[in-house]
């Protein structure tokens, strides 16, 4: 029987019978994605987009009701552009760069994000997920009609999995009944609560917050202006802490920290929402309750993210507390990091260790989120009575002094990691280059004549050369890389050279089809460069 | 690596501490939390090393505990 778990916002991939059914064996495919949450989809997308066939599979018929992760980072942004989709995103979302931190009845500071200049994409959008979500899969249309092997299975839900040395195979419940598939490899992306993680029994510790969240979306024609507004014990006693914060349509999100021991049904109830919400509004301010919800929320990893032929990917992998928008963001930088390590080893083209190296890389990510996240939360939610006293003397110094304003801590906002110190990384050989653009980080934009660097970047591999000669197409172990050529004349702004070359007159970079730096030098030396794509690539050396 | 300083640094000592007291002399003991709170993030500001205050802190928490 089929009962759905949720409602749905957007009903886009309904039940359809597929072939498969009526097959008299299991019929095996490369790749197949447990999950159909934007991390899943995302994945999807990109193997697509590589000719990597995949089947998707999600035990609804489309994408649920609730605005769930609403802050959209820059880098997901241009993971998004270089899938397709980032455009309607930003067309859609919220830009928003004012932040006021409040304490009690006075506004402690405010902050701006500052947005550097010369990025195609803003430091953030708001957006609730079912738009992001949407975007992804009408963007998978578009790919199918391209003719890109993708096929997304509404209701279908996988009760079983077998993990067997090379593939795995899966019993699948639909509407017409049970059938059987087999995958060369699986990625789970089914969500913090993952079926498939609990199938193979595996571990997914960490630490529980003893605290509780009550989401109200509203819509509001109030005059809040569109910045990000953090209470910390705020005098309209709605909550310990409150957020409000802006989203499309007219619509706020309202976080009130309410506390561990509370009665669920009880503070879900409309009047009991309301009369927060008029407390912290005032009386008069009309607004339409669009959803609410109560959440809690632990910060944990599995050990390891990768076990044989199955893959885990974003909340089924590792779980943050929402402070900082960490969680989808870090979704889709495992995506990112995923999809072009599988595809080299699909394409027999890289060692199955190369995968490895996702899990070293994004539980390296995963750490440095749960570890800001965490400490966001234990500001936010002072665990001692003296913790208490210390966070109240940060939010009452920073008042009058500015040296306590770094200190005060309502979600230090999620950046892409860099890969220090790990595995893929080659040589940093630029004297004098920005820290910022070492190997292991991800390539920060900048614009050039035309356009912006990153429009020129990922995909497959890079060499970046800057004033500098290098062929314009070198192959090593039957992998390509593709030179972009820049000199200072398509830096009119100085930003390329800034970011890029700092003190040095000319570099050359070897840049990661995720955009990440693997290596650089000060010019071009052919056999160091081909030495980098093998540590790059897990490649046995020659 | 920069060292806490361990041996007496503080000029006319008695006049120190007399200033230490007397500013929490009208306190309560919340508002006395509140000013110990402060003036430890005052002066951890001022001293700006990493390395110096995790020393302290260590010095400070391994006192209270034993160790």
């Amino acid at each position: 029987m089929f009962h759905d778990r949720y409602q749905l916002a957007f009903k886009l991939y309904p039940y359809a019978r597929s072939a498969d059914q009526d097959a008299d064996a299991p019929v095996r495919h490369p790749v197949v994605v447990m999950g159909g949450g934007p991390i899943g989809v995302a994945t999807a997308l990109d193997l697509g987009l590589q000719g990597i066939p995949v089947v998707l599979l999600d035990d609804h018929e489309g994408i649920g009701q609730g605005s769930r992760a609403i802050c959209f980072a820059k880098r997901t942004l241009e993971i998004s552009a270089r899938y397709g989709c980032a455009a309607p995103m930003l067309d859609k979302g919220v830009v928003w760069n004012l932040g006021k931190v409040f304490h009690d009845d006075r506004k402690v500071f405010e902050f701006n994000l500052l947005p550097e200049d010369g990025h195609r994409f803003p430091a953030f959008i708001n957006l609730q997920q079912p738009y992001f979500e949407k975007f992804l899969v009408e963007r998978v249309r578009e790919a199918q009609a391209q003719g890109a092997p993708i096929e997304l299975r509404g209701r279908n839900r996988v009760t079983n999995a077998q993990v067997h040395d090379d593939h795995v195979a899966l019993d699948i419940e639909t509407p017409d009944g049970p059938y059987s598939i087999e995958a060369d490899w699986l990625i789970g992306c089914d969500g913090a609560s993952s079926p498939l993680r609990g199938m193979m029994g595996l571990d997914f510790e960490g630490r529980v917050f003893q605290d509780s969240f009550l989401i109200a979306d509203i819509r509001m024609d109030g005059d809040f202006p569109t910045e990000r507004w953090f209470w910390f014990e705020p005098h309209f006693k709605s909550g310990a802490s409150t957020l409000l914060h802006k989203q499309p349509d007219g619509i706020w999100r309202v976080d009130f920290q309410i506390g561990w021991d509370i009665d669920r049904k009880e503070e879900l109830k409309e009047e009991n929402i309301r009369r927060r919400l008029d407390a912290m509004l005032g009386e008069g301010v009309e607004y339409e309750l669009v959803w609410t919800s109560i959440y809690t929320f632990q910060c944990r990893r599995m050990k390891k993210f990768r076990h044989g032929r199955v893959i885990f990917a974003g909340d089924s992998a590792h779980q943050v507390s929402p402070f900082g928008a960490r969680g989808a963001n870090s979704g889709m930088q495992d995506v990112d990091n995923l999809g072009w390590k599988l595809g080299l080893v699909i394409a027999g083209k890289a060692p199955e260790a190369l995968l490895d190296s996702y899990d070293a890389e994004r539980a390296h990510g995963a750490d440095e989120n749960i570890r800001n996240s965490t400490r966001a939360t234990d500001f936010i939610t002072p665990k001692t009575k003296m913790s208490h006293v210390f966070r109240n003397a940060v939010l009452g110094l920073a008042e009058d002094y500015e040296f306590a304003r770094p200190l005060v801590n309502s979600g230090r906002l999620s950046v892409p990691c860099t890969y220090d110190g790990l595995p893929l990384n080659g040589p940093d050989a630029l004297p004098g280059g920005p820290p910022r653009t070492r190997p292991g980080s991800a390539c920060p934009d900048a614009p050039i004549a035309g356009g912006y660097l990153l429009d020129w970047l990922g995909g497959d591999f890079v060499l970046l050369t800057l004033n500098a000669e290098a062929p314009e197409t070198l192959e090593e172990a039957g992998i390509g890389m593709r030179r972009v050529a820049l000199t200072g004349a398509e830096d009119a702004a100085g930003l390329l050279a800034e970011r890029y070359l700092g003190d040095a007159p000319s570099a050359v970079y070897l840049i990661r089809p995720d955009q990440h730096v693997a290596a650089r030098w000060d010019r071009f030396d052919e056999t160091a460069v081909r030495a980098a794509l093998h540590t790059a690539c897990t490649l046995e050396t020659a | 690596m920069s060292a806490l300083v361990t041996t007496p640094n503080i000029p006319d000592p008695d006049g120190f501490y007399a200033d230490l007291i007397a500013a929490q002399d009208h306190m309560t003991d919340d508002e006395a939390s509140a000013f110990a709170a402060r003036l430890v993030l005052i002066l951890s500001n001022h001293i700006g090393d990493r390395e110096v205050l995790a020393q302290a802190i260590h010095a400070a928490a391994q006192h209270v505990r034993g160790g």
